[in-house]
């Protein structure tokens, strides 16, 4: 919790309704003002004033823009790989496979690790969602989803739920229990409610609250018990495909990518859309946070996977090799931060030195296409999930 | 107008279009000639179009027909144009139902949203093409926009689109002029919906809102944050297994647990690396849960116990279930923060009177001013001295540093077989519920009315 979020004041009396609300930190010209969700919406759909028109609005955004520009380029003072100079070169890395988990009948389009740093959930095409220990290789606990392309699923922090979806645009948590002959589907809680399908799911930081992303455009936060949406986020003008949740201090951010070629991030409590990075030539299909909260990772079908500075604003790394054509589907990083592990169409896994920009690794194994990366919470392996219908551990 | 018998849509991969069956149904139920609304020939400009409705007659309808109240209808209604089974005749960019005289035409089947043949670029293509022609280059600014943009991608397609454009508005002069005009209706309705006119001033409005306070948000150097980036991956360096093996032994590689026995919370004695990583932030203190376990020992030794159990508090609020929130809040209020609470938390009375005002209508955000100044204290107070406290340099001398595992290949299979599995993480969560109902027991104040009364101080 840095000092600015202390200053900033983030909930109470919203300077146009008088409402208490979360409030957005919103200026007009230079005066700050804090607006709920929807008084500021209200602002931005207001009938044009006298003297506006569409053409003044569109000069107003260019002149904004380019003042922003000049602003940020005052402060790109240095290249990551100039200062990456300082930092010692990488050993030889050695990973292989150490696992290999079999048992889903079809393409395996998401998994998440549980708290354990030995569980793992994952979800695939047919409707199957499977809990294994990925230590010993047993299936724990599966579940037959009444849809196809579950396609994201998440483990809850205390390890005693998960939560997927997919085409069904729902997210449904279902409670896991030490019964040997549970029935999961009969306990199934119906959460989030999309006009499209699921792409992402996460839990916060309990298995209270759930944040979805979904192909209508918007992400939201829900709570688990009501099913009650808390909050919505909208901004991108395509489908959503991805979103992580920051691991900093303040746990008051997440990230999102869509297809628009965006990756958004927004402020928790209030919905607002505090920064926005438009590099990519094309979808996003993954966004992974850097181990200190102050960067972010994504993956993209234009085969780049890319480092965003969020304190300094900008794209500070490009990963990416002429002799990589296929789109990337996901990525995560090591524990320290210097490894950047990503998955992609051409069913190899490469793996980028975060701080050189250089590949140190490329891995063979799966014989499809990779849908999906994580590293374990302790960083002792990472798993990687194909359309091979297998899942590989690498250590 | 023939009206088509409706097919089965499977549920494919856009799974909204299932539900659009029932609308067609009702849309086609709206059409009769005899039950469906009553529809007249209208004169628009200087041609009669034929079939006309008007947007009161619409309302009245469905507000009959469903039985349900004029906001409904009005929500329905307004459905009806934005999926294009209703196009407005006058402002065709606007797709709202607005129940008065505004006119309006039923859209011919074959432009129904549901046909399986998608909205193709080529055909809007050629659309444009045949419009730009017709209106002599006057196209509008955002038909313009789509035009360029698919005249740069399709430029090798372009002279088939030309040559298709040019032959359609050659046959289209044979028609009618009614016939004429209904069909550009229908048309242009159908290319409303299907491309819809990218940029409305609400669209800029919001970016210039972002953009606004993008400029306002300070950013720093890029010299700052990638230097900190450095730091991070340096200091980490040790910590990360991928780079450092792990002592005694990366767990997926030999099939032995011990890394992560040692390393669990309740562990009696931490290893060293933990205990090294402790001292990097605050925040990997308390993330860590022996961290956390060290980190209140050394609170209570402090008699500031409280700051950690706000802290802990406030963080189950915040994420917690939202029927929980009044419980919880008036739990908080009674035990740190009204005057003389029992563990009451020392902050600035400013804060004080915010949270308290707040407290009113709790609100899950509502202790966040509270909590950060609780854990800034925390952070940059506390944590210093628990850095230089003897708890913490008796921790740091008596943590493992485990020997390296060295197995032979005899060993490893014996491992591979033996593999350890485990806690459950559902009773491990079982055990940390109870242990923390049993700390909550153990931190309420002493009554010492009920002592009394039970003879409990009663020294002999």
């Amino acid at each position: 919790m840095c000092d600015q979020t202390f200053l900033a004041i983030t909930f109470g009396p919203c300077d146009s309704c008088s409402e208490n609300r979360p409030l957005m930190n919103l200026y007009i010209k230079t005066e700050p003002i804090n607006y709920c969700s929807l008084c500021m919406e209200i602002m931005a759909c207001q009938g044009l004033a006298s003297g506006e028109t569409l053409k003044s609005l569109k000069a107003e955004s260019e002149t904004l823009r380019k003042k922003l520009e000049e602003e940020r380029k005052k402060l790109h003072d240095v290249e990551l790989e100039k200062v990456a100079e300082k930092a010692e070169a990488l050993g030889e890395l050695n990973m292989k496979t150490r696992r290999t988990l079999k048992g889903h009948g079809n393409k395996v389009l998401c998994m998440d690790w549980c708290k354990d740093k030995r569980r793992i959930v994952s979800s695939s095409q047919d409707g199957k969602v499977i809990v294994w220990d990925a230590f010993t290789t047993n299936k724990e606990h599966a579940v037959t989803m009444p849809t196809t392309w579950v396609m994201a699923c998440a483990y809850a922090p205390s390890g005693c739920a998960i939560a997927c979806g997919g085409l069904d645009n729902k997210c449904s948590v279902y409670p896991l229990s030490l019964d040997k002959d549970e029935n999961l589907a009969a306990k199934k809680k119906s959460v989030a409610m999309h006009t499209n399908y699921l792409s992402g799911c996460t839990f916060t930081n309990s298995d209270m609250q759930i944040l979805t992303s979904s192909g209508d455009g918007t992400s939201a936060l829900w709570d688990v018990e009501s099913g009650q949406l808390l909050q919505s986020f909208h901004g991108h003008s395509a489908d959503v495909l991805t979103l992580d949740l920051a691991p900093s201090e303040t746990g008051n951010t997440f990230v999102s990518g869509g297809s628009d070629k965006k990756a958004n991030v927004w402020d928790l409590r209030s919905g607002q859309n505090v920064q926005s990075f438009d590099t990519h030539d094309s979808d996003i299909n993954c966004v992974k946070y850097y181990p200190s909260g102050d960067a972010f990772a994504s993956a993209s079908d234009d085969s780049t996977c890319r480092l965003f500075d969020l304190r300094a604003d900008r794209e500070v790394s490009i990963y990416s090799k002429d002799s990589i054509m296929f789109g990337a589907a996901s990525v995560d990083f090591s524990l320290s931060g210097r490894l950047l592990f990503a998955g992609y169409n051409d069913y190899t896994i490469n793996v980028w030195d975060v701080l050189k920009g250089t590949r140190v690794a490329i891995l063979f194994g799966h014989e499809n296409r990779v849908s999906s990366l994580r590293v374990s919470p302790d960083g002792t392996a990472f798993c990687s999930g194909s359309w091979d219908n297998t899942l590989r551990i690498w250590a | 107008m023939t009206i088509r018998t409706l097919r089965d849509y499977g549920q494919h991969y856009r799974p909204r279009m299932a539900c659009l069956k029932n609308v067609e149904v009702f849309v086609v139920e709206m059409q009769d000639p005899k039950s469906g609304v009553k529809g007249a020939d209208q004169k628009l400009n200087v041609t009669i179009i034929p079939h006309v409705i008007n947007g009161q007659d619409i309302l009245a309808w469905i507000v009959t027909k469903m039985k349900v109240t004029t906001e409904e209808a009005q929500a329905f209604g307004t459905m009806l144009v934005a999926y294009g089974y209703i196009y407005p005749l006058q402002n065709h960019r606007k797709l709202v139902l607005v129940p008065d005289s505004t006119l309006y035409r039923f859209q011919t089947p074959y432009f129904w949203p549901v046909q399986k043949w998608p909205a193709e670029d080529i055909d809007y293509a050629i659309y444009l093409a045949r419009r730009n022609i017709r209106k002599k280059g006057m196209l509008e600014p955002y038909e313009q926009q789509h035009y360029d943009n698919l005249h740069k991608w399709m430029n090798p397609k372009w002279d088939f689109i030309v040559m298709q454009a040019t032959e359609q508005y050659k046959a289209n002069k044979e028609r009618k002029k009614p016939d004429r005009v209904v069909l550009d209706c229908q048309e242009r309705a159908y290319w409303i919906v299907h491309r819809p006119p990218v940029l409305t001033f609400d669209v800029v409005r919001r970016t210039n809102i972002f953009l606004t306070q993008a400029l306002m948000r300070s950013a720093v150097k890029s010299s700052v944050s990638l230097t900190a980036f450095v730091k991070f991956v340096t200091t980490h360096h040790n910590h990360d297994p991928f780079l450092t093996t792990p002592v005694p032994s990366n767990p997926w590689i030999t099939d032995s647990d011990e890394f992560w026995q040692l390393n669990s919370r309740s562990v009696d004695i931490p290893t060293k690396l933990s205990v090294e990583r402790w001292v990097l932030s605050f925040w990997e203190l308390i993330s860590d849960p022996r961290g956390r376990v060290d980190f209140k020992l050394f609170l209570k030794k402090e008699h500031s116990a409280e700051n950690m159990a706000f802290y802990e508090a406030a963080e189950e609020m915040r994420w917690g279930a939202a029927s929980a929130i009044p419980e919880k809040s008036q739990f908080i209020f009674n035990t740190f923060l009204k005057p003389g609470a029992p563990r009451w938390i020392n902050i600035d009375g400013r804060t004080m009177g915010l949270t308290v005002k707040g407290l009113v209508v709790p609100h899950r955000y509502v202790l966040d001013a509270a909590q950060t100044h609780i854990f800034l204290l925390m952070k940059k107070d506390t944590f210093y001295r628990y850095l230089k406290s003897p708890v913490h340099k008796d921790m740091q001398k008596r943590a493992l540093v485990p020997a390296p595992h060295v197995f032979t290949d005899a060993q490893l299979e014996a491992n591979v077989r033996n593999r350890n599995p485990g806690v459950s993480p559902i009773l491990q969560w079982q055990q940390e519920e109870e242990e923390k109902a049993a700390a909550a027991v153990a931190a309420r104040p002493i009554d010492v009315k009920a002592m009394v009364a039970t003879n409990k101080l009663d020294r002999k």
